[in-house]
């Protein structure tokens, strides 16, 4: 299968493109192979039951390729189909791709997840379901066997639900400030609980809550890329060479990295107080900072540089 | 959902080599396009699948005149459409045609 | 069944775990071949928050530094999970996320990990928990589900009786038990009328060496293409002559 490769890839706004302009953009030309590619026409059979259109990748592309000459499995969520959802057929092509990595060591030992996806889709929302806990165990499997699974977050469905928890069970994150990630939406939370307790319509305190920078300054993410192709496959690049094992001790330091985030955090009723509280001289700033300044920001931080995930 | 299969006979083959495209994707007044250069020279099928019934008969206003300008011999397409307008199925048919011309494989 | 009713099923040879003001559940039972099984989880239909998950996750953690083959059950019953901008600020899919690595390391240590959903279990709590070990059972009376189906009639603009109609057609959607077991999440419903303890047993004995829950979707209709379409994509990953 073919993807159209614009001139402009490595400027082009990663939250904007598609699914396959993504992987069409970030790999080394001409070296992406699909699985199950659009052809085989592996669709949901479930839709049609709620009269909705299927597609032909089920909104999710998965093959190999090449990221600056390395070898590397990719998955990509197309958010603008049925928001990237996780549903029987692009769960279990995510799956099958992972299951791959963890038992033939001669396929590609990293894995690209590029995540746009508010969760699990509720027209097949048990095999959906389902469907993350199989990702997030194939995941760890596959870690197990020293594969490092990279979750890329910029899109336009951001990474919620079963994609929030599949992205923090990834070896790594990067994230870009267009890039939000959680697990209840704020439109979920405000459904539930009330627009005292999330005013989804405050663009301002979603972006601090959810957005890519509140998670990068936390050490929610482990790398900040700008919303380009290229600024992703930079983030992705720098990222590769220091993923940590899946073990005892990994896990041990996760476990002493969040129980340090309540500690230093936990009475925080704002993002701009966690800001402060984590020693950042202009909080109120952190929004109109360019990429540059933030990246700077960032360095000076521990919690931005933790390791352990 | 509502099927619709067009067949049209061509003036000749769409240029190009490569095997297949998508372009497009399936989201509110969008549509995914697929083209495979798998039939003769001198057809084309154009099947669709969409949820808004009873426009067939735009359907088959749009492809004909897809045919007329594209000329896409040996090209089987499928669509899922998820509710576009007519003029934006036009703009996907002859994006996927120059895909097919100009892509890489 | 209350939780004090499992649990003296469960252990006839006696337990440790007490009710805690957080609803969690945490301690040992004594097993009737003198082992232990370690025992984790959240009562009472708790909503699952950043602070509920890091005593459990350490339990796990402490369970697997210290050795040994015991295996860890999980009990569930818990609404999903916390619903707070607070606990989203700080986040809460990596709280949840490391709970469900902490139960998946266990079990790749040697810990066989078995999931028992007694009320309700609900989405990202549902993932953190019971859905990540290696064998699911129910009681009867559990709800298990993605959301219910009011807010799902909401969010897909379908009126509620269409969803109910619906939900006689294919099992993939709707909530419950019946249908979470169809599509291969549960693996087994446990008899209350039987003592547990025997159940749990027998369960322990066949804990599967893997994750079988696409193939039991499609033995049993639920999930009819997931395990095929797995297989497909590791087949062509693996066929390819790719360097």
């Amino acid at each position: 299968m073919t993807d159209p490769r614009h001139p402009s890839a490595d400027t082009a706004s990663w939250f904007l493109s598609t699914a396959r302009e993504r992987l069409a953009g970030l790999l080394d030309p001409g070296s992406f192979t699909e699985f199950l590619p659009p052809t085989e026409r592996v669709q949901s059979p479930h839709l049609a039951l709620f009269d909705l259109p299927a597609a032909f990748d089920d909104g999710m592309v998965v093959g190999r390729g090449r990221l600056g000459k390395r070898a590397v499995l990719v998955a990509a969520q197309e958010g603008q189909f049925m928001g990237g959802t996780f549903a029987e057929v692009s769960g279990a092509k995510l799956v099958g791709l992972l299951r791959a990595a963890r038992d033939d060591a001669k396929l590609p030992r990293i894995v690209l997840l590029l995540l746009d996806s508010g969760g699990v889709r509720l027209q097949e929302g048990n095999a959906g379901e389902l469907a993350v806990a199989e990702v997030m165990r194939a995941i760890v499997e596959a870690r197990g066997y020293g594969v490092t699974v990279i979750a890329l977050v910029g899109g336009r469905a951001g990474a919620f639900g079963g994609a929030g928890l599949t992205a923090a069970t990834c070896s790594r994150i990067a994230i870009s400030e267009q890039g939000r990630t959680g697990v209840s939406g704020p439109e979920v939370i405000e459904t539930n609980k009330g627009v005292e307790e999330f005013d989804s319509q405050d663009k301002a305190l979603v972006w601090s809550v959810t957005g890519g920078r509140n998670r990068r300054l936390l050490g929610g993410a482990d790398a900040y890329a700008g919303d380009t192709v290229a600024g992703f496959r930079d983030a992705v690049l720098a990222l590769i060479d220091r993923a940590p094992p899946f073990d005892l001790a990994t896990l041990r330091a996760e476990q002493r990295r969040l129980a340090d985030r309540i500690e230093r955090l936990g009475a925080c009723n704002s993002a701009v107080e966690m800001w402060v509280a984590l020693g950042i001289a202009e909080p109120q700033n952190i929004r109109n900072l360019d990429d540059t300044a933030f990246a700077e920001i960032v360095k000076g931080l521990r919690g931005a540089a933790y390791d352990a995930r | 959902m509502e099927i619709l299969k067009v067949h049209h006979k061509t003036r000749g083959p769409a240029a190009g080599t490569i095997g297949s495209a998508l372009v497009g994707v399936v989201a509110s007044g969008n549509l995914e396009v697929m083209l495979e250069r798998t039939l003769a020279d001198t057809e084309c099928t154009v099947e669709i699948a969409t949820p808004v019934r009873g426009y067939d008969d735009v359907w088959k206003a749009v492809v004909t005149d897809f045919v007329e300008r594209a000329s896409p011999g040996g090209l089987r397409i499928s669509i899922n459409d998820g509710g576009a307008r007519p003029d934006t199925v036009m703009l996907r048919l002859l994006q996927g045609v120059r895909t097919m011309e100009a892509g890489h494989d | 069944m209350t939780l004090d009713e499992i649990l003296s099923s469960l252990f006839p040879k006696g337990h440790d775990i007490d009710p805690r003001s957080d609803h969690l559940i945490l301690g040992t039972g004594k097993r009737a071949n003198g082992g232990t099984v370690e025992v984790v989880g959240i009562a009472d239909g708790e909503a699952l928050g950043i602070e509920g998950v890091l005593p459990l996750a350490r339990r796990v953690l402490d369970i697997v530094a210290s050795g040994g083959k015991a295996p860890i059950l999980v009990i569930v019953d818990t609404q999903g999970q916390l619903m707070s901008r607070r606990d989203e600020m700080l986040g809460l899919n990596e709280y949840l996320a490391h709970l469900a690595k902490c139960l998946l390391l266990a079990s790749r240590s040697g810990h066989p990990t078995v999931g028992l959903n007694y009320g309700k279990a609900a989405a990202g709590a549902f993932l953190a928990t019971a859905l990540a070990t290696d064998v699911l059972v129910a009681l009867p009376d559990a709800e298990p589900a993605v959301m219910d189906l009011p807010s799902m009639a909401r969010v897909t603009k379908l009126p509620e009786d269409k969803l109910k109609d619906l939900s006689q057609t294919t099992p993939v959607f709707a909530p419950g038990l019946a249908f979470m077991s169809a599509v291969g999440a549960v693996a087994q419903v446990w008899d209350p009328a039987k003592p547990l303890a025997d159940q749990l047993e027998a369960t322990l004995v066949a804990v599967p060496a893997g994750d079988k829950r696409d193939l039991l979707g499609a033995e049993r209709g639920g999930r009819p293409i997931a395990a095929q379409i797995a297989r497909r994509v590791a087949h062509q990953a693996s066929g390819d002559d790719y360097v």
